[in-house]
């Protein structure tokens, strides 16, 4: 390791700097301003940060190897842990690459039950995001206000789907059952009294004098630069571009709904958490529009291949038993093709990039993973910062590990 | 801007790099030589009507049977203008999978180049820095390569007849 | 009555410790300092046991210590793959005595689903383990009540564990050097 640590142009920089001296230093693997396993090695100036090298695949799980062994159905799970603060945007937008492949067609209904579901994990991705700024500017309080309306959201996906955080929400072609008389109660309330807890955390940090102070300058970005590292997402929108895969290549019905993208003008720490929240609110405002025009019909589409047909069905007629036991023993085979499908995820253009061979688990499937590839950008974000700077940059570009390392 | 005027346009300027071609789901494959990956993918940026500028992702692909095409190195680029995405692939032997690398072009490929080496072992030429990116630096094999398992062939603690392999 | 020296290497408790032992365990119990070692999905539910809503300061937990010399507890959660095996033994060994070792999370455990080349099979192959938490990720409910169960251990761990000799063999199979031996 002390062999890596050692700076290429020893020389050249030491003219540069202030007493000549430079010191190594590691932030990361473990360390609690990195809020995940992310190594960095920093080489300072003082308090001035001259160059950085990010080491990362700390959790590096194969998920690309292991899908190539699963059914279809089973890679909903997988895809739970690639960004787990917004893990139902991932299956969805899995299971919209799949329904993309076999030609489905999809009712209306179950579109717009998505988008509720998607834009509900995308206000939690962000709240947990700019609440972890806050914290790392100083302000505790920010973690703890937004956290209890978070369970809100953990709470209605519950009632969908039965688990809080790695959700495996829907099926290939629907939702397994349609929203519950519970669901419909909370998500009421949850959309009458969001809007204010938010607007009392917003209004925690938003013109706070420290808080801008601390992230106005820290950790910048030029559009031209962030589009050279391919960043996409709310990170690149802070620079000013206004590039959303929900406009530009509507998916799963989010033409219908009228909603702006927030787009920041410097691309630093500060702009970054403006358009986050500010995304927030156009995701409250399209769960208003996609619930309040909810329309009528089946919460599943006609694929019997994929859907598991009701248990007294199973019991009683020959197909849906034969269907049953195709789903569950994982011998559905899809169509020869490829097929390349992009949602907004909550950090930006999640691809999912699938061949098929026509077998019964993928060939080859690539997860364009946002993360991963604006995470490089980094080191030059915050040259010629402080240390502290680095760590509320680190934190408002919300680095997921698990989307990261794949 | 349909996909057909895409393929004119880029087969006018580059009719002999291009080996083959077809469209999948609106997204226009096109396959070229291996060894002018830089020189189109620079045109294709910098031309003014496609401007093909954005680098979507790259992908390693391995096809075990196809002698001498075994591994496939994918670029996926989107041109914002004209809201179209457009697939290059280039085919490389496994013997001396090697192609340039075009991070002079997009600081972003930077990764996505070393996790294709990572994974499929495709060597970059003129890479800054071409080394294991997701995996141990001591591994020595290439593990999206098909032959090899998904398990870790040395683990102990589990038996495979209770997880439904043999 | 022997030496005073022979006293010192007596390796039983006296009788009158036995009681101070209880009072020492509560004391202990009641004030663990979590080193929260979360790499992913495991740690978000983590976080929101750390939460407002189920609030782990109840239980005298909330104060977090980041470095692993000053910490009691360290919670595992996440997976661990086996570049970051080493990082984390190293912090294991880092910490001072008495130390426990909670794993949350099915991947910690076990490995869980990701039965793949880069993941270590439960971090009990690099470090002794005193409670598994289930799940995948578990919910914080599950969380606490694993909290619970160290808060038991520990209520009822005698002072001198780190002399015994079972304790010294633990250490050994996990080839973790026994430091401050006789040195309290």
């Amino acid at each position: 390791m002390q062999e890596k640590l050692k700076y290429k142009n020893q020389e050249n920089l030491s003219k540069e700097t202030i007493d000549g001296e430079i010191a190594t230093i590691n932030f990361g693997p473990t360390h609690p301003a990195t809020h995940g396993i992310f190594q960095n090695i920093l080489q300072i100036d003082g308090e001035k940060i001259i160059s950085s090298e990010q080491t990362v695949g700390y959790i590096h799980r194969a998920f690309e190897k292991l899908a190539e062994r699963r059914p279809y159905n089973q890679i909903t799970p997988i895809t739970d842990r690639l960004n787990y603060c917004s893990s139902p945007i991932n299956n969805i937008g899995w299971e919209m690459t799949v329904e993309k492949l076999i030609g489905a067609e999809i009712p209306k209904r179950v579109q717009y039950m998505r988008v509720i579901i998607m834009e509900l994990a995308r206000i939690a991705d962000h709240l947990i995001c700019n609440s972890v700024v806050g914290v790392d500017a100083g302000a505790l309080t920010s973690f703890f206000y937004p956290f209890s309306e978070r369970e809100k959201i953990y709470e209605l996906y519950e009632e969908v789907c039965g688990a809080r955080l790695t959700t495996n929400i829907g099926r290939i072609g629907g939702f397994e059952r349609d929203f519950n008389e519970t669901f419909h109660t909370k998500l009421k309330s949850f959309l009458k009294t969001f809007p204010k807890a938010f607007e009392e955390f917003n209004s925690m940090l938003e013109r706070n004098r420290i808080f801008m102070d601390r992230t106005k300058g820290a950790g910048p970005i030029s559009a031209e630069r962030a589009l050279n590292y391919s960043i996409t997402g709310p990170n690149l929108r802070a620079t000013g571009v206004d590039y959303d895969v929900r406009v530009s290549e509507p998916y799963s019905s989010y033409e219908d709904f009228d909603f702006i993208i927030p787009v920041g003008v410097n691309g630093d720490t500060y702009d970054r958490f403006m358009v986050r929240q500010e995304e927030i609110r156009q995701s409250l405002r399209i769960i208003n529009q996609a619930y309040n025009n909810l329309p009528e019909g089946s919460y599943k589409a006609d694929l019997p291949e994929f859907l598991l047909p009701p248990k007294e069905e199973v019991y009683n007629q020959m197909e849906a038993l034969i269907y049953h036991f195709k789903i569950v023993m994982g011998e559905t085979e899809l169509p020869v093709g490829e097929v390349y499908h992009a949602v907004e995820g909550g950090n930006g253009e999640l691809g999912y990039y699938l061949i098929s061979d026509g077998g019964r688990s993928p060939y080859r499937l690539q997860f364009r993973r946002p993360c991963f590839i604006y995470y490089q950008a980094y080191p030059e974000m915050i040259k010629g910062m402080t240390i502290s700077d680095a760590v509320l940059t680190l934190s408002s570009l919300n680095v997921i590990a698990g989307e990261l390392d794949a | 801007m349909t996909n057909e005027d895409i393929y004119k346009r880029i087969s006018d300027h580059f009719s002999s790099y291009i080996i083959a071609s077809d469209e999948t789901f609106g997204i226009l494959n096109i396959e070229i030589n291996p060894n002018k990956n830089t020189e189109i993918l620079q045109w294709l940026k910098e031309d003014s009507i496609l401007q093909f500028s954005f680098l979507t992702n790259i992908a390693g692909i391995h096809y075990p049977d196809s002698t001498e095409r075994e591994i496939a190195v994918v670029y996926q680029l989107h041109s914002w203008r004209n809201n179209s995405r457009l697939r290059l692939k280039a085919y490389l032997s496994i013997d001396n999978p090697t192609i340039d690398s075009i991070v002079h072009l997009y600081n972003g490929a930077n990764w996505m180049e070393r996790e294709t080496f990572d994974f499929f072992g495709v060597n970059f030429k003129n890479h800054p820095d071409l080394r294991r990116i997701l995996n141990e630096d001591s591994m020595d094999y290439f593990p999206m390569r098909k032959e090899h398992p998904l398990e870790d062939a040395t683990r102990e603690d589990k038996d495979d007849r209770f997880f439904g392999r043999f | 009555m022997g030496k005073i020296e022979d006293l010192v290497t007596i390796n039983g408790e006296g009788y009158q410790l036995t009681t101070l032992d209880k009072a020492i365990g509560l004391a202990r119990a009641n004030s663990v300092w979590p080193l929260p070692f979360a790499t992913s999905c495991c740690g978000i539910e983590f976080m929101a046991t750390m939460g407002s809503m189920y609030d782990m300061s109840r239980f005298g937990m909330e104060r977090m210590s980041f470095t692993p010399r000053q910490a009691d507890l360290l919670i595992v959660a996440g997976t661990i793959s086996k570049k970051l095996g080493p990082v984390l033994k190293q912090v294991y060994e880092q910490m001072a005595e008495p130390k426990w070792v909670l794993s949350v999370g099915a991947c910690a455990s076990s490995g869980g689903i990701f039965d793949t080349y880069s993941v270590l099979q439960g971090i009990d192959r690099i470090i002794p383990v005193d409670v598994y938490v289930p799940g995948c990720p578990p919910r914080p409910e599950q969380i606490i009540d694993g909290v619970m169960n160290i808060h038991k251990l520990v209520k009822k761990e005698s002072l001198r564990r780190r002399y015994s000799e079972e304790y010294k063999h633990l250490l050994k199979e996990y080839k973790i050097e026994v430091t401050n031996e006789n040195n309290d």
